[in-house]
C-alpha cells in the first residue's frame, strides 16, 4: 500500500493517542479549573486545538512531507487557504458589522 | 524507495497497476474529505458568528456539560485508535483481528452517538430546541451534522465488516477499509474543533 510506505505501527497509533489525550486534558483542565483568565485561556485552547490537529493528522492520517503524494497535501493547502478566507472572512465581516450597529 | 518502503507497499498492494488504482482512489477520497471539511468550516463560521445571538433563550453556559463532552471526546479518541489497531491487523492479514478491532470501534461510536443523542434530547426536553434561537439553530446543525457523519461512518464499518467476512482481506476491500479509516480519522479531528469551539468557549 504505498500510502503507508511509512507502515504505522502500534507504536505510532499509541502515541498518537497519548499526545492527542494530553492535548485534551490542557484545556478542559483549564477551563473546569478556571486557573487563567478568559483571554488567555481561549488562546491555549485555539493552540492546542492546532497542534492536537496536527498531531491527528500526522499519527492517525499518516501525512508527513516525505511520503504523502504531493497532490494530496496540495489540495489540503488548498482546503486550509478556503478555510481561513471564509472563516476569517466570514467573522471580521459580521463582528464589524455587530460593533458598527451597537455602536 | 528503499527496502522497508517496498516491502510495505507490497503488503496492501500486490502489483504496479494496483497501486496505481489505490492511490487515484485515495486521492479522490481526499479531495472528498477536504471538502467535507470546507462544509464544516462553514457550519463553525456561522456558528461563532451565531453564538451570541441567544434571543434570551439559554445560553451555553446553562446548555452544556463538560464532562459529558469530555466523556464523548474520550469515547472518539479511543474509536480512532481502535480503527488504527484494525487498520494494522489488516496489513497483517489477520482476519478476525481486524474483525474483532472494528466491532470495539462501532461499540465505542454507538456509546459517542448515544452521548450526544441524550444530551440532544436533554436540551429539547428543556425547552432548548434549534427554533428557539440563532445560537441553538447554528449549535444542532453543526452537533448535528457531525453526529449523522460518525452514524454513516458506523455503517461504512458495518459494511466492511461484511466485506472482510465473505470476500477476505483482497486488495479491493483493502483499500476500500483504508479510505473508511481516513474518514473516520478526519471526523476526529473535526471533534477538536467542535470542543474546541462550541464546548469549552460556551462554558467559559
Amino acid at each position: 500500500m504505498q500510502t503507508l510506505r511509512h507502515a504505522p505501527t502500534h507504536r505510532t497509533y499509541l502515541t498518537g493517542f497519548v499526545l492527542a489525550l494530553i492535548l485534551t486534558a490542557i484545556p478542559f483542565g483549564l477551563v473546569l479549573s478556571g486557573l487563567l483568565p478568559a483571554t488567555a485561556t481561549l488562546s491555549v485552547i485555539m493552540i492546542a486545538a492546532i497542534i492536537q490537529v496536527l498531531v491527528h493528522l500526522t499519527f492517525f492520517l499518516h501525512l508527513n512531507f516525505a511520503s504523502t503524494p504531493r497532490e494530496n497535501l496540495l489540495a489540503l493547502a488548498f482546503a486550509a487557504i478556503l478555510i481561513f478566507i471564509m472563516v476569517g472572512g466570514s467573522i471580521w465581516i459580521m463582528f464589524d458589522l455587530h460593533m458598527r450597529m451597537m455602536g | 524507495m528503499s527496502q522497508a518502503e517496498s516491502s510495505a507497499s507490497t503488503v496492501l498492494a500486490s502489483d504496479h497497476e494496483e497501486t496505481l488504482d489505490f492511490e487515484a482512489r485515495e486521492f479522490g477520497f481526499w479531495l472528498y474529505l477536504m471538502s467535507d471539511a470546507i462544509i464544516f468550516a462553514l457550519l463553525f463560521a456561522t456558528y461563532v458568528v451565531m453564538s451570541q445571538n441567544i434571543a434570551a433563550g439559554p445560553s451555553g453556559k446553562m446548555l452544556f456539560s463538560l464532562p459529558h463532552t469530555m466523556g464523548e471526546t474520550f469515547l472518539l479518541l479511543c474509536s480512532s485508535l481502535t480503527f488504527g489497531f484494525a487498520t494494522l491487523a489488516a496489513m497483517a492479514r489477520q482476519n478476525s483481528r481486524v474483525i474483532l478491532w472494528l466491532i470495539v470501534t462501532i461499540a465505542l461510536g454507538i456509546g459517542f452517538v448515544a452521548m450526544e443523542l441524550s444530551e440532544f434530547s436533554g436540551m429539547i426536553a428543556a425547552g432548548a430546541t434549534p427554533q428557539v434561537s440563532g445560537f441553538l439553530s447554528a449549535f444542532f446543525t453543526l452537533v448535528g451534522t457531525h453526529g449523522l457523519h460518525v452514524s454513516f461512518g458506523m455503517f461504512g464499518i458495518l459494511v466492511m465488516m461484511g466485506q472482510i467476512l465473505t470476500k477476505g482481506l483482497t486488495p479491493p476491500v483493502l483499500s476500500r477499509l483504508y479510505r473508511l479509516g481516513l474518514f473516520w480519522h478526519f471526523l476526529d479531528i473535526v471533534w477538536i474543533a467542535i470542543f474546541s469551539v462550541v464546548y469549552l468557549p460556551g462554558v467559559l
